[in-house]
């Protein structure tokens, strides 16, 4: 077995997420889903920290902490 | 790494006003990297802004900010730039504020290339006001001034910079997130008035009206229509039929009017030519 | 004598005003009868290092001020009528936002395009009522030309120590004709610099009230990094709609001028302290009511004359004490009548008031003033 890839940590500010979709449509992976209102991670492991997530949001709501 | 906007933004002034899905707040990132990028002081930085939803804007900046009147920015941030050539001057706005009611001070600010930057959230709408419809509504498009189709032609604005005599013109897309920081960092690197256009939506007033089922579909639409300057080269008159060019679109090295100036007073004091 | 003397035009000695108070950011549009105003400035500021632009409209040039004097500049622009009509919403974003800034408003016949190369007194209401919403004004009223010098410095000492727009109304007559001033040497005048934040930028809050009804304004550039808005602000002048502070805020941009009113009423008396009559002049219109007077005087009339230096705020006190003391008011202006609604709402139906109109570009000749004076009972 491989070793195993190190995961990023995706910090969500729920108090700023509006709940605009944005992150969930493009984020090629689909880590995220809409949890009522607000954002929230639900497959972690397919994250590629690619980021497009936290440049695209419009509302400063999510943060990728990734090597 | 997560990017530190922190640097720039002002300490709990977020959440911000806008909209779910409007784009403002990815320019206001985007601004905020270009800013960084360069490193630039905040208290040597004037953000200045009109009315509007864009003309909110600085108030999120950690930095000197000028909210001044509807369609006033460019007027206000010449004042500024000419009583101290040394501070970064950056305008940001929308597309009424900037080119209907601020339309003369747009074209002057671009006609004497005087050093300062500006970015201008182009989402073809009046969104604060409730959507009504502004000098850059497409033809036949929906606002609630115009419920039976807009029957007005709209402004290209970056054309109108290019034509006003801004010496650095460019265009983004809200889509284009990446590609925002670099076009305005290009701008405040530049001698001269830069005026970098982005195209924003506004899913709340104008989506909504013209059968945007989501704010998705509408940023899809700018991934659709936007086409760069490069690839543009190569495609037929055909192939460019509704796209919008996107890109650094103009480029000059002419006077910056506050060395223009600077010669004025010299010549007065009986010195260079 | 070492004084500095010249014959000058009322424009050019109030420009000269403006350079001697420390002027050094002018922006303006041309516009008859105060471009000369431009003109001088345009010579001037750039021998001293100022600036001098000519912007694309009447609107843009009050805007380049205001950004300018938020950089620290002391700022001029100079207009007349319809300009002034264009200024007015950014008049009042300098009264909320308090940013220091002069206008010589030179009055031209209206309204609209009136009569632009002829004489008027009839803007005295739009520089005290033409931007919407609560606000102090201060305006001044020169009566020759070397008050057009000395009403410049003291509209600057006015607009930073207060922190907001002052007006200087000569009108055209007063404007456009020339008499013998003199350059005053430096130190004759007072010249009032603007108060500058004691705080560290950390701590700065443009509007802060801790330090009185006039808060010091930092300047762009200067390490200061802060916010202004026309929307109605809190102390660190981002914008509020809480109700307590929105009024205590509107409260205090009007109080900083009216509980000074003393210190900035300025006025003459000119043989008032016999009078039984007096006339109530201001600009050009003063200088035939003093001729007026004097001939009266000859004829045994009991006249004096009050003369507004200050037009706004208006000098309530001291035209109820007149009015308690005398049988009639004549007001003569060059309108239909604006001075003489203020003495109208002082005077409280005490003394007789009689007006002398005329907005027909003439000025107004002691004769017609004179035929007034003999009208009171």
């Amino acid at each position: 077995m491989s070793e195993e890839k190190k995961l990023p940590r995706i910090e969500i500010i729920e108090k700023y997420c509006k709940g605009c979709h944005i992150c969930v449509e493009f984020c090629p992976t689909k880590v995220l889903e809409m949890k009522g209102f607000v954002v929230s991670v639900k497959d972690l492991s397919k994250c590629i920290k690619c980021m497009q997530c936290e440049l695209r949001c419009p509302d400063f709501a999510i943060k990728v902490y990734a090597e | 790494m997560a990017y530190d906007y922190d640097k720039y933004i002002r300490p709990g002034k977020l959440p911000h006003i806008w909209c779910p899905g409007c784009g403002h707040g990815i320019v206001l990132k985007g601004l905020i990297r270009a800013m960084d990028s360069l490193n630039l002081k905040k208290e040597e930085t004037a953000i200045v802004s009109g009315i509007g939803c864009a003309s909110r804007l600085p108030g999120y900046m950690d930095c000197c900010t000028l909210h001044t009147a509807h369609g006033r920015a460019a007027a206000f941030a010449t004042g500024v730039k000419l009583a101290r050539p040394e501070m970064n001057v950056i305008l940001v706005g929308g597309d009424g504020d900037g080119t209907a009611i601020g339309g003369n001070h747009f074209i002057h600010a671009c006609r004497r290339n005087i050093d300062m930057t500006y970015v201008i959230m182009n989402n073809y709408i009046y969104g604060m006001t409730g959507g009504q419809f502004s000098p850059t509504t497409p033809h036949l498009m929906k606002a609630s001034t115009t419920p039976y189709g807009n029957p007005d032609p709209s402004f290209d604005i970056a054309k109108l910079a290019i034509g006003a005599g801004a010496t650095f013109v460019a265009r983004g897309t809200a889509f284009h997130a990446n590609q925002i920081d670099k076009l305005i960092a290009e701008g405040i690197q530049h001698k001269g008035m830069s005026v970098i256009e982005i195209l924003d939506d506004c899913p709340t007033t104008y989506g909504r009206r013209n059968k945007y089922k989501s704010v998705i579909e509408m940023m899809n639409r700018l991934k659709e229509v936007a086409v760069p300057v490069k690839a543009a080269e190569k495609m037929t008159a055909e192939q460019l039929q509704g796209k919008i060019l996107t890109g650094v679109l103009y480029k000059a090295d002419l006077p910056e009017y506050c060395a223009e100036y600077q010669k004025v007073i010299e010549r007065s004091q009986g010195g260079a030519k | 004598m070492s004084k500095k003397v010249a014959f000058l035009q009322g424009n050019e000695a109030a420009a000269h005003g403006a350079l001697y108070a420390g002027c050094n950011f002018f922006a303006g549009y041309p516009i008859t009868p105060s471009t000369e105003v431009a003109e001088v400035m345009s010579v001037e500021l750039p021998k001293i290092g100022g600036k001098f632009i000519q912007m694309e409209d009447e609107i843009a040039a009050y805007a380049a001020i205001l950004g300018a004097s938020l950089t620290g500049k002391k700022v001029l622009d100079a207009t007349s009528g319809p300009g002034l009509s264009l200024k007015q919403e950014l008049i009042g974003y300098a009264c909320i936002a308090e940013i220091p800034c002069v206008l010589i408003n030179v009055m031209r016949g209206g309204p609209s395009t009136g009569m632009p190369t002829g004489p008027s007194q009839s803007d005295v209401m739009c520089a005290k009522w033409g931007t919407h919403g609560d606000h102090a004004s201060i305006t001044l009223m020169p009566a020759s030309v070397q008050e057009c010098y000395d009403m410049t410095v003291q509209a600057f000492n006015l607009a930073e120590k207060y922190r907001m727009p002052v007006l200087v109304m000569p009108d055209e007559i007063i404007a456009h004709m020339r008499e013998r001033i003199e350059f005053r040497e430096p130190g004759e005048l007072e010249v009032i610099e603007r108060t500058a934040p004691s705080v560290p930028p950390a701590e700065y809050k443009p509007y802060d009230t801790r330090f009185g009804d006039v808060p010091p304004l930092a300047a762009f550039g200067s390490g200061y990094k802060f916010h202004v808005t026309g929307l109605n602000k809190m102390q660190d002048g981002f914008p509020t709609t809480k109700a307590e502070i929105v009024q205590a805020e509107e409260e205090r941009q009007v109080r900083k001028v009216m509980d000074k009113v003393d210190e900035i009423v300025d006025f003459e008396e000119f043989m008032m302290d016999d009078a039984e009559i007096c006339v109530v002049a201001y600009g050009s219109t003063s200088r035939s009511a003093r001729y007026a007077v004097n001939v009266a005087r000859e004829q045994g009339i009991k006249v004096g004359m009050f003369r507004l230096k200050t037009f706004w705020p208006f000098p309530d006190k001291q035209i109820k004490a007149i009015a308690d003391k005398i049988k009639g008011f004549i007001v003569p202006e060059m309108n239909l009548g604006m001075c003489s609604v203020e003495i109208e709402r002082c005077n409280m139906g005490k003394a007789q008031i009689l007006c002398v109109n005329r907005v027909d570009g003439e000025p107004l000749n002691p004769d017609q003033i004179l035929e007034k004076i003999k009208e009171v009972k």
